[in-house]
């Protein structure tokens, strides 16, 4: 067995940014971005995600804290001596130069022969997929071609890290999903560190290696897509990545089975006594709030054979609203004045089987191990 | 509802404009082509027969070269300055956060009259003027200094009064450049300076020829300026045509001047317009910009 040492290529130590001396945009975050990774920055607007991009960019310097690449500590250096290209929101392709100005304007200027720069451009334009647009004015461009301009444009000098700020924001929902494919095969090709800023959870989940979930100025979490999706550490985490149900109680009993995992009874207000696995430490008495995922609740008219003493949890409610969605149907169901949140895969369609519809007395249930405790206190680590 | 117009109402919309400037422009301008090709009556004004004398007269003195050139070095001089004044002033004000205030203050000057503006400066200019006094009480100079009646003090007087048609021009496209290209290029390896002249000029051409425009032109044209603060040494074409109209009054004389004046102002539009048609070959690309139509792919 080797032992992999991890080279990191961006790395935030404390970093702080304060506007305007009382505006904390980001506050104490600290990442460890490795190299070739596709790292995302995930978080509603105003979170400080951009900013951090463009601290590491060389636009803005840090209040406090250091930010390293390739583990030296780049504070000072201009963005025009960063090892660090940026793909930019609105891609800023200089309207006044034609495709193949705007991919070359780098090499332009570190006064690369002609014979090189030609070379350098074609190779990019084969990269992304611009063949025959080279001469094109950056206006005769659609938004992905543009998209396509800006990312040329900043692969080219070959740059340690590529800083990518929302670059499929202004593309509608179809292209979106394609650039994202093209981007994922770039990154796969170039084989360097992408750093992506988007606000869009679905992007960040589907593209990238790791994640970090901002909220604040406050990095929230970090993690793989998986990991950050199935045991999210705070409401605000289990609610942006995707949807989820809320509900809480008080811990009545922790017990072992098997002599390995444990389980704790959850004593609700309006679901009677529930079991939960326990995936972080909690104590008996204390008061705790639960997560669960809608595609983890089954749903059915009619009543599951469950037998006792297994680690099901089953619910009886009413359809309180159906929504729908052509591969899945979207249930709202009332449990003694509580709405849980579920889905059914209409995996099957069957035209004599009835379908649960609005005001459906049903019974829902899941398994022990699906639902997740949350911390209270809001999961920020520092 | 579709309104359909018939082809020869179009006409009849436009008359008025046409009558406009049929009446107010193109009248008068032909009256000095034609009064320049006739013969100064005694008294004034102009009479038969038609002939090039006038012309000829003009063209065979020295003095009217000389006053040619000048105005145009002038106004090139004063142009140029006008343009790097104007510059980091307009990107000063179109990154900051008072822009109204400063734009106010670049507009202020405007609310007194232009006469009254040019008397201001002989009091700063003259030789027991601001300057000249101050010089003296500082003991730099014993004697005033002559700083009146120079062809530079008619340029200082100049970029004074026409300053604020550079400086707006060039405002109005640095307040509509993107200034994520500045970083965009910086981020590509330029200096601050490099991303300046390959990013930001020229994406603001088109306000630093307009501003050219409408400081040359009006310049070339001056009248007032030179005749208060030129003298001989600075007196410019308007005040040459003035002279041949009111002193020597010689009309045929002062219009062919006019006439020689038009054409060497036509052609600085030409110029401009020669510049700005670029983009108008690029107007279905414009539109295209301006209802956005994205997200096709040609592959």
């Amino acid at each position: 067995m080797t032992i992999e040492l991890k080279k990191y290529s961006v790395q935030l130590n404390k970093v702080t940014k304060i506007f305007d001396e009382n505006f904390v945009a980001v506050d104490e975050v600290t990442l460890d971005i490795e190299q070739g990774e596709f790292f995302s920055l995930l978080g509603p607007s105003g979170c400080g995600k951009t900013t951090i991009l463009r601290m590491i960019a060389g636009f803005e310097d840090p209040t406090e804290g250091i930010i390293y690449l390739n583990e030296k500590n780049i504070l000072g250096i201009p963005p025009n001596k960063r090892e660090v290209n940026t793909v930019f929101q609105n891609y800023a392709l200089f309207p006044n130069m034609t495709v193949y100005e705007n991919i070359a304007f780098s090499l332009r200027l570190k006064k690369f022969s002609e014979r090189e720069i030609q070379n350098k451009v074609m190779e990019m334009l084969n990269l992304t997929k611009l063949n025959g647009h080279e001469n094109k004015k950056t206006n005769q461009l659609s938004g992905g071609q543009k998209q396509r301009v800006a990312i040329a444009r900043a692969l080219i000098n070959k740059p340690t890290v590529l800083l990518l700020d929302e670059p499929l924001a202004a593309l509608d929902a179809k292209l979106r999903q394609h650039m994202l494919v093209e981007l994922d095969n770039i990154h796969e090709e170039v084989g360097i560190t992408f750093i992506y800023v988007t606000h869009d959870q679905s992007e960040a989940m589907s593209i990238s290696d790791h994640l970090a979930v901002m909220n604040n100025g406050n990095v929230i979490q970090m993690g793989t897509p998986v990991e950050v999706y199935e045991s999210p550490v705070n409401p605000f985490v289990a609610n942006f990545i995707g949807e989820t149900n809320f509900f809480s109680g008080i811990v009545k009993d922790i017990k072992t089975i098997k002599n390995k995992d444990k389980y704790i009874t959850l004593q609700t207000k309006r679901f009677g006594e529930v079991i939960c696995f326990m995936d972080r430490a909690v104590e008996i008495g204390s008061k705790i709030q639960v997560s669960l995922r809608p595609e983890k609740i089954k749903i059915s008219t009619k009543k599951p054979n469950v037998p006792a003493n297994t680690l099901i949890n089953f619910l009886q409610g009413k359809v309180e609203e159906a929504i729908y969605l052509g591969n899945q149907t979207k249930f709202t169901v009332d449990i003694n004045g509580q709405y849980m949140k579920t889905f059914k895969q209409h995996i099957r369609y069957l035209l004599d089987e009835k379908m649960i519809e609005w005001k459906d007395d049903v019974y829902i249930w899941w398994f022990a191990d699906d639902s997740y405790l949350l911390d209270e206190t809001g999961g920020i680590k520092k | 509802m579709k309104v359909i117009l018939k082809k020869g109402f179009n006409v009849f919309y436009s008359l008025p404009g046409f009558l406009w400037l049929f009446v107010f422009f193109i009248i008068p301008t032909l009256i000095i082509v034609v009064f320049s090709f006739l013969t100064p009556g005694l008294y004034g004004g102009a009479e038969m027969p038609f002939t090039l004398s006038s012309y000829a007269r003009i063209f065979s003195s020295s003095g009217f070269w000389n006053i040619l050139w000048r105005t145009i070095y002038i106004s090139a001089i004063s142009t140029i300055l006008c343009l790097g004044l104007a510059l980091p002033v307009s990107y000063f004000i179109a990154t900051s956060k008072h822009k109204n205030f400063l734009l106010n203050l670049v507009i202020i000057p405007f609310w007194t009259n232009f006469l009254l503006r040019i008397f201001g400066w002989m009091v700063i200019l003259g030789s027991n003027g601001l300057i000249n006094s101050l010089l003296f009480n500082l003991g730099i100079i014993e004697n005033p200094l002559n700083l009146l009646y120079k062809p530079w003090s008619v340029v200082i007087v100049i970029i004074y009064m026409y300053l604020p048609y550079m400086i707006f021009p060039i405002y109005s496209s640095i307040e509509k450049f993107n200034f994520n290209l500045l970083e965009a290029a910086m981020d590509l390896g330029a200096t601050r300076s490099k991303a300046f002249w390959k990013v930001l000029i020229p994406a603001i051409k088109g306000g630093i020829a307009a501003g050219i425009l409408l400081v040359f032109i009006p310049a070339l044209g001056s009248y007032a300026i030179p005749q208060l603060v030129g003298g001989t040494e600075g007196a410019m074409l308007g005040n040459l045509i003035a002279r041949e109209l009111m002193v020597s009054r010689n009309w045929p004389s002062s219009s062919a001047i006019s006439v020689v004046f038009l054409i060497i102002t036509t052609f600085g539009l030409f110029v401009y317009l020669r510049i700005n048609n670029r983009k108008v070959k690029n107007l279905k690309y414009v539109l295209r910009e301006t209802y956005d139509i994205e997200g096709k792919e040609n592959e």
